[in-house]
């Protein structure tokens, strides 16, 4: 466990420049911009988009079956029931964005409780969370993913859930070391001295402290999220049809794929899109709030 | 009822790999309303645990094990059992009754949050009240310590501040619940002379507005001779001399604080280059094999051989009220009382240097 917590990025020190140099960094670190700006992009689309295109996702229009893109009404073509491929990339967007926003939060919440007891409290209480992380991590995310998921019936809020309960245990894990660290420090003890309680000293003290590694946790773990609802969806055991994601439109896609190849290409790009993007944008959080990044 | 803080007998004991620790041992001293006692010794005497004791902010069994009486006088005057109160009930302690303020200004305050948050919140730890009367106390405070314009100050980071406005924070913290003691663990040793001197008059001006007692631990004597109104002289976790500032400094009767007071630099000397500074020899022993008879006695000047190495010497009462661990105490005094200079070179017999 001592590895975790020298090979993390930050140390406590320089966890926290001022605001104005990190955002100067950033703005900086092309990629993160780019990763930001197609972020904006999407969650906008995903939002706005449907109240703003004339086809709603569901509606069937038989005539115009494996319409392709760019050629008629239908923008980025239509699927095999002639449903307009932009409308359900977009409500997908809002499925898949949705899942993995809350999944996230989630996996922060019990990730950053788990490793602020066990970093505060240390001793047996510390080491019996952190063994359970072990554990937790020792399973391959996927077949634990797929495993749970077969056993649960699908649905928003149970793919969402499981999501996060494979992700939690990094988060956990960078806090706790964050934590153990901040501990020692001599704020947590002068708030100690003039009477704070533990959970005052944890959570306004020490996890503020520690906001640089978490912030770019998360946004990785959104990306990581975007994936394995994907890849759930396209196995068949996550967001059902009709209900678009766009794990599940490359599920129905696989059999045109020569026929109709926009199919896959479609919410295939926009999965990447997504995922590079929120990588992008989490190294570029990396870069800007770490700051011995930062040359003249 | 003007007695805020009786000690009684404190001792702290370490379980360490190599054994245990006594750290401090038979620890007794007691504090008076708008008194500041100096506890004053080399690093590893003691000191800071005992404050740390205070605090009841020591590990817990069976890392350390603390025995003896601590009893505060709480605000409604009622006795309070430090060492046997709850959990609960020493949060409210700590803060309220015993604040205290750190050496380091630059670690003690939290890097990431407001001055002004971590003000308002303290506050209301203890006194329930809107967040916008909060700030207004919180200011006050600000202004209180003499921080200008501390309206703005309030929202600005300890980053921006200078060491000797970010201590003033620290005390207008710790003031914050208005403590009847408060506990000062080196506060201006990581400053500026001229802010130190600056911090001391603060000190001594809230002192003289609000009544608390000081305890203030440092291991600079031309602070002590400033500030402290009594001093207590901590070797290897035992008090070795407590007396008035006056008379102590005057004649000190323990070898190891003739010791102390010789070793300080003295500006009236300047330019005269009277050879190299007297040091105490040796070191503070090893808490977990201390020395036989007198803790000290390997470093002292006043050696007796099977005297000071046999017998470990009592805490006497002098005729005038001081307190000294020294089996040759009265010779000191002797001395002092015949004019002679500070103590004589080594006698013989005494060990080589450690």
């Amino acid at each position: 466990m001592s590895s975790t917590t020298e090979s993390l990025p930050f140390t406590p020190e320089e966890a926290a420049p001022p605001r104005n140099t990190a955002w100067r960094r950033f703005r900086r670190h092309r990629l993160a911009m780019l990763g930001a700006a197609v972020i904006a992009v999407l969650v906008l689309g995903s939002v706005l988009g449907p109240f703003v295109i004339p086809y709603d996702e569901t509606y069937i229009d038989i005539l115009h079956r494996f319409a392709p893109p760019f050629a008629g009404p239908h923008v980025l073509g239509t699927d095999e029931l002639g449903r307009d491929m932009l409308a359900r990339l977009m409500m997908g967007g809002r499925i898949s964005l949705a899942v993995a926003f809350t999944a996230m939060a989630i996996s922060m919440v019990i990730g950053i409780s788990v490793g602020a007891i066990a970093g505060y409290y240390g001793g047996v209480v510390g080491a019996a969370l952190m063994r359970l992380v072990d554990a937790v991590l020792c399973f391959p995310t996927i077949f634990l993913l797929l495993a749970l998921a077969a056993l649960v019936q699908p649905g928003l809020g149970s793919i969402t859930l499981l999501i996060a309960a494979t992700a939690w245990m990094e988060v956990a894990r960078i806090v706790e070391g964050q934590i153990r660290a901040l501990r020692e420090r001599d704020f947590a003890v002068a708030a100690e001295v003039l009477g704070a309680s533990d959970r005052y000293i944890v959570f306004r003290e020490l996890v503020p402290n520690a906001i640089a590694p978490i912030v770019v946790s998360a946004t990785l773990n959104v990306a990581k999220a975007i994936l394995l609802e994907s890849y759930v969806s396209f196995l068949g055991y996550g967001i059902q049809p009709p209900v678009a994601s766009w794990g599940n439109m490359l599920n129905n896609a696989q059999i045109y794929l020569t026929s109709a190849p926009w199919l896959a290409v479609m919410p295939g790009l926009f999965i990447t899109l997504a995922v590079t993007s929120f990588n992008f944008l989490g190294d570029g959080l990396r870069d800007a709030l770490d700051p011995r990044m930062d040359q003249p | 009822m003007d007695t805020l803080l009786e000690v009684e007998n404190l001792a702290i004991r370490f379980r360490t790999a190599q054994g245990e620790a006594a750290a401090v041992s038979d620890v007794s001293f007691s504090l008076k309303r708008g008194e500041t006692l100096a506890v004053v010794g080399e690093s590893g005497s003691g000191k800071s645990v005992t404050s740390l004791a205070l605090m009841r902010l020591l590990p817990k069994p069976p890392r350390c094990h603390v025995s003896g009486r601590i009893r505060l006088r709480g605000k409604d005057g009622a006795l309070l059992d430090v060492l046997d109160l709850p959990e609960e009930a020493m949060r409210t302690v700590r803060g309220n009754n015993l604040a205290m303020v750190f050496q380091e200004p630059m670690t003690s305050l939290n890097p990431v949050r407001t001055i002004g948050a971590q003000i308002t919140e303290t506050i209301r730890l203890h006194r329930p009240m809107p967040p916008r009367a909060a700030e207004e106390e919180a200011a006050r405070l600000l202004d209180l310590v003499g921080i200008p314009s501390p309206r703005q100050r309030l929202s600005a980071y300890p980053h921006q501040l200078s060491g000797g406005m970010r201590q003033r924070a620290m005390i207008a913290m710790a003031l914050s619940c208005e403590p009847s003691v408060l506990i000062a663990d080196e506060p201006t040793t990581a400053l500026d002379v001229t802010i130190q001197a600056q911090i001391l008059d603060l000190l001594r001006n809230l002192q003289q507005r609000t009544g608390m007692a000081v305890i203030f631990i440092t291991h600079n004597l031309g602070v002590v001779a400033e500030i402290a109104d009594r001093v207590m002289v901590m070797y290897s976790g035992r008090v070795v001399e407590q007396a008035d500032v006056v008379p102590l400094f005057r004649t000190p009767l323990m070898p190891y604080t003739q010791g102390l007071l010789r070793s300080v630099p003295r500006l009236d000397l300047a330019g005269r280059r009277a050879g190299p500074l007297p040091a105490i020899r040796g070191n503070v022993p090893d808490p977990r094999r201390p020395p036989a008879g007198c803790a000290f006695h390997p470093r002292c000047d006043f050696f007796q051989p099977s005297r000071c190495d046999a017998t470990p010497p009592t805490l006497d009462k002098t005729p005038d009220g001081r307190e000294v661990r020294c089996l040759r105490w009265q010779d000191s005094l002797l001395m002092a009382g015949s004019g002679e200079a500070l103590p004589p070179q080594r006698g013989p017999g005494a060990e080589p240097l450690a």
